[in-house]
């Protein structure tokens, strides 16, 4: 039996269109709604699957962030996670905040906690920064299987299905190893509204960086946030030989 | 005036509107339909009808779950894995 520690993280919600700030300093994050990030969720379905099948004692739901971090962390009680710790990082220190932190924070608390697996999504929709579940592993120096698409127990480990460019890699870890969840891993479940409220019961410990001994200075400073370039508009073409034209032109046949 | 199945009616109403603040397109439009459907069948009294109308209203929650879970997972795909072949 293992403890399963899960590291979860808010996110302006997938759905939301995202706005750029005029100083270019970041993306207008005031009155958008959050959610817990998409692949964080697979990650927290597949420990509650784990614990459902009886591989798992306990899991515990991770979150670094302001205070509404604890709505992340209710979502992920109420999909079954048995108990939250919320790191509390706010203000500047969030703005600068990099997987390396978090990295640190989870490795730290997966000693606390003395867990045996740590499943994080393989990256969050708002950084796309996909370094968490590595760094963990390195600072740990667990074994990791990362963007696993499939995890079983196997004798004394994990088997895990990765999926690499073009395919699928299974390769064994020892326990305890790091997993970062990918997109086919499974179906999150829904968090009802009874479960949410039943959430609200399960205890979540607060405490902040500095609890834990992590120096949250930045490594890297934002230059520059800036919007995708638009997609030119199309044109009509009169017939059939403008076309071939404009197709030898752009190098396309 | 005897209220059957009035417990469960309250959950499914209470229900279907959390959903709401979920759909896409908006919660004030989900509110106002849904908060329609109910009041058109507020005056029934037969037990079994309403029975069939509490089942109908699991499965249009059980709809609703599917869409979003279906919605988000494509909407994954296609940010993240799109190979546009």
């Amino acid at each position: 039996m293992s403890r399963v520690l899960v590291g979860v993280k808010r996110v302006i919600d997938y759905a939301v269109k995202i706005r750029v700030k005029p100083d270019k300093s970041g993306v207008v994050t005031e009155g958008v709604k959050h959610s817990m990030n998409p692949f964080d969720e697979i990650a927290v379905e597949e420990a509650v699957r784990m614990k459902e099948k009886k591989l798992a004692s306990e899991v515990v739901a991770v979150s670094c962030g302001p205070a509404q971090a604890q709505e992340t962390l209710r979502t992920a009680l109420a999909m079954g996670a048995d108990r939250a710790i919320h790191v509390e990082v706010a203000g500047a220190e969030y703005e600068t905040l990099q997987p390396i932190h978090v990295a640190k924070i989870l490795a730290k608390l997966s000693q606390d906690e003395k867990a045996d697996i740590v499943i994080v999504g393989k990256q969050a929709i708002d950084d796309d920064s996909n370094q968490t579940a590595q760094m963990t592993a390195a600072i740990l120096d667990w074994p990791q299987g990362t963007f696993a698409s499939k995890v079983e127990k196997s004798d004394g480990g994990l088997t895990v299905t990765r999926e690499i460019d073009g395919g699928l890699e299974v390769i064994k870890t020892k326990v305890p190893a790091v997993i970062s969840a990918d997109l086919r891993l499974n179906e999150p479940r829904y968090a009802t509204l009874p479960n949410i409220m039943k959430a609200k019961k399960k205890p979540l410990k607060k405490i902040t960086a500095k609890d834990l001994g992590i120096d949250l200075a930045p490594r890297i400073k934002v230059v520059s946030v800036e919007d995708p370039p638009v997609r030119q508009a199309g044109s009509v073409l009169p017939d059939v030989d403008t076309l071939v034209a404009k197709l030898k032109e752009g190098g396309h046949v | 005036m005897s209220q059957p199945h009035r417990q469960a009616v309250l959950h499914l109403y209470k229900t279907l509107l959390f959903m709401g603040r979920d759909w896409p397109q908006g919660y004030d439009l989900f509110r106002k339909r849904l908060h329609k459907v109910f009041t058109k069948n507020s005056e029934e009294t037969d037990p079994e009808k309403i029975k069939v109308m509490i089942k109908h209203g699991e499965f249009v929650v059980k709809e609703i779950e599917a869409l979003y879970k279906l919605k988000k997972y494509r909407t994954m795909k296609r940010r993240y894995y799109d190979e546009s072949a």
